[in-house]
């Protein structure tokens, strides 16, 4: 192992500075595929802020930069122009290694596909982004329990993907999202592949942890119904955001 | 997290079983070949060393001859005569023991039985310079070497085969045409790698060898021991520049005799039998290198197939060097098993083969952790590459893989 910093430290965030400014800032963002003629703007300026404790849903059609956008948020892609501040440190001055350290402490992330390590228990996956955080055996289980027994999934824990329903699986997921405890869950489309009654049931699951945890979700869907349970909408088109509407008074 | 991620590799070998004994079949046969050479190597070192010993460490062989080309173009070469030795133990002091030495395959015949036999001229003293010994009996006498009566002593294997629980002691055996009487037994040598049964012998009196059975008076190699191991370079030196003087050969000219020292000839032998098991070594070890092209090919199928783990891993926060790392420790830890089961395998091969071929059963601890060490270091070799381009996908690509 060659990570010679100290996690938390090197990046700079303790949850102390947060105070005063945005989890999420993005600052006229633009990410650009090709050039010229074949140019592509997946992302043409776009600004938002995301504080701490909101529901954010991004909306919009397929390759109106709703998945740009939340690649670029999940440190996964950086923008060709513009900033993205987290926590008020500007993501572009982060190395490869900082960004993965990003990743394992300050995000989670919940996929449309689950993306559970198939022939592995539900604790295995759980206690996956806890071995990354260097958490002794003991401690990993323990955290891995208390996350499934959050979204109801007690008893369950030495289930592996294929012996669980979708709806199940997708719990698993948010568990592994939050078990590391992060500042903010993104969401790519949880219930796209879920039925209508599971999709609720996640739905409510996210609702909670947002509302008794004050855990910030950032929701990408197309459905109404789904973007429902958000506080805040932002709602893309062509790269850029043509909407954004809050529903705060509503919830 | 090193352990972890050892036990995350051990996981992953076990829910491929089949697919992981496959993939390093060639590094167990590798390991299992490179152990069997070196070991039978160094056990045919270990037999060779023992029998040297056995002829007598301390022991000078004189041979005629140029050069040493052992036994060839002796026949150019004049023979040594009795004169020789007794000029040698009259000049040279630091003799311990000499003997001089003529042979011939001949019939022997004791009552029904018959066989064919090394028959040996020689002189009492012949039992100490060879390092040997009687079990029953008595050697020569100086009056029967002299007078070149017709007593001989045998050898184990004669006793056992041509009179079987019996004392042959006194009795009378056949020796081509002569009847001599059997005064002592010696004892037991084994089978030599080069020479056959060493017991199958017949020992006589130069003098009654060389008038009943050989008909010369041509000696063909003269025994001489020394005192000890360290007076052997000096002492060989002496009996060349007395030969030398002997044969009258000018100080230009090379030697017609050879004088050989048998720490030199177990030199030569252990020299030769290492170089052919370093050869044979380097030959199985190829095998090693198909086994970690074998290695690499099943990791690069690997990567592709859990390009979708490989996302999630990056995507809930394990650094490049994390991904690059859970390959290497798999190959590595496959290749490591393979050496290890080869290990077994060579050295169960080894036990098995070496009682075989008449070659004791040498253990070396080195060679085994040497193969195991080795065996290891090809996993991380070839597993570098299909680490690498796991911990360099792309994690958005890699979560949309199917």
């Amino acid at each position: 192992m060659t990570t010679n910093y100290n996690p938390s430290g090197s990046i700079q965030m303790a949850s102390g500075n947060v105070s005063g400014q945005p989890l999420i800032r993005f600052e006229n963002v633009f990410k650009i595929y090709g050039q010229g003629d074949a140019e592509v703007r997946a992302l043409d300026g776009v600004s938002f802020e995301v504080n701490s404790g909101d529901f954010v849903a991004v909306m919009g059609a397929s390759g109106s930069g709703k998945s740009t956008t939340m690649n670029i948020l999940g440190c996964l892609d950086v923008p060709t122009r513009g900033k993205y501040f987290f926590r008020g440190v500007d993501v572009a001055t982060l190395s490869h290694d900082q960004l993965a350290l990003l990743r394992r402490h300050y995000l989670g992330f919940v996929f449309q596909g689950f993306n559970l390590l198939a022939r592995t228990t539900a604790l295995e996956n759980l206690e996956l982004p806890l071995i990354y955080q260097r958490l002794d055996k003991g401690a990993r289980r323990r955290r891995a329990m208390e996350a499934l027994e959050t979204v109801g999934l007690l008893g369950r824990e030495n289930h592996t993907p294929a012996e669980l329903s979708g709806g199940q699986q997708q719990r698993v997921a948010i568990a592994r999202a939050i078990v590391t405890e992060p500042s903010v869950i993104l969401a790519d489309e949880p219930t796209g592949n879920l039925d209508s009654a599971r999709s609720h049931e996640i739905m409510q699951l996210l609702t909670r942890l947002n509302r008794e945890r004050g855990l910030t979700v950032v929701l990408v869907t197309h459905e109404d119904d789904i973007a429902a349970y958000a506080h805040r909408r932002l709602e893309f088109r062509d790269g850029k955001i043509i909407n954004e509407t809050s529903t705060q008074d509503a919830a | 997290m090193f352990a972890t991620t050892i036990l995350m590799a051990f996981k992953e070998i076990r829910r491929n079983v089949l697919r992981s004994a496959l993939t390093v079949l060639g590094i167990i046969i590798g390991v299992a070949a490179v152990i069997i050479i070196v070991t039978l190597g160094a056990g045919t070192t270990a037999q060779v060393g023992s029998e040297i010993s056995k002829m007598g460490s301390n022991m000078l062989t004189l041979m005629p001859g140029g050069n040493h080309r052992m036994g060839g173009a002796a026949g150019s070469s004049p023979p040594f005569e009795l004169s020789d030795i007794e000029a040698l133990r009259r000049d040279i002091p630091e003799i311990a023991a000499i003997a001089p030495y003529a042979q011939r395959m001949s019939q022997i015949i004791a009552g029904n039985e018959n066989r064919r036999s090394n028959v040996v001229g020689t002189t009492s003293e012949f039992i100490q310079v060879r390092n040997w010994a009687l079990t029953a009996g008595r050697t020569f006498t100086p009056a029967e070497e002299s007078a070149g009566r017709a007593v001989c002593i045998i050898g184990a294997t004669i006793h056992e085969e041509m009179f079987p629980g019996q004392d042959p002691l006194g009795a009378m055996i056949r020796v081509d045409k002569i009847s001599c009487e059997i005064i002592g037994i010696l004892e037991s040598k084994g089978q030599v790698m080069f020479g056959g049964d060493q017991d199958l012998v017949v020992a006589m009196p130069t003098r009654t060898f060389q008038r009943r059975i050989s008909g010369s008076n041509r000696i063909a190699q003269i025994f001489i021991s020394a005192y000890s191991q360290e007076s052997m370079p000096a002492l060989k030196e002496q009996v060349t520049q007395l030969m030398r003087e002997r044969r009258r050969v000018d100080e230009d000219e090379d030697s017609n005799f050879n004088v050989l020292d048998m720490t030199e000839v177990s030199e030569v032998m252990e020299n030769t039998i290492g170089v052919m098991t370093t050869f044979l070594s380097a030959i199985a070890a190829v095998s090693l290198l198909v086994g970690g092209i074998g290695i690499m090919n099943i990791m690069l199928v690997s990567v592709t197939e859990r390009t979708r783990e490989i996302g999630i891993r990056l995507a809930i926060g394990a650094t490049e060097n994390e991904v690059m790392m859970q390959f290497l420790v798999e190959a590595a830890l496959l290749s490591a098993f393979g050496g290890f089961a080869g290990i077994v395998l060579g050295m169960t091969g080894a036990a098995l083969v070496a009682p075989a071929i008449n070659v004791p059963f040498v253990f070396e601890p080195v060679t085994a952790l040497m193969a195991f060490a080795f065996s290891g270091a090809v996993g991380v070799a070839f597993g570098f590459m299909p680490a690498r381009r796991a911990a360099r996908l792309n994690p958005i690509e890699a979560l949309r893989h199917e």
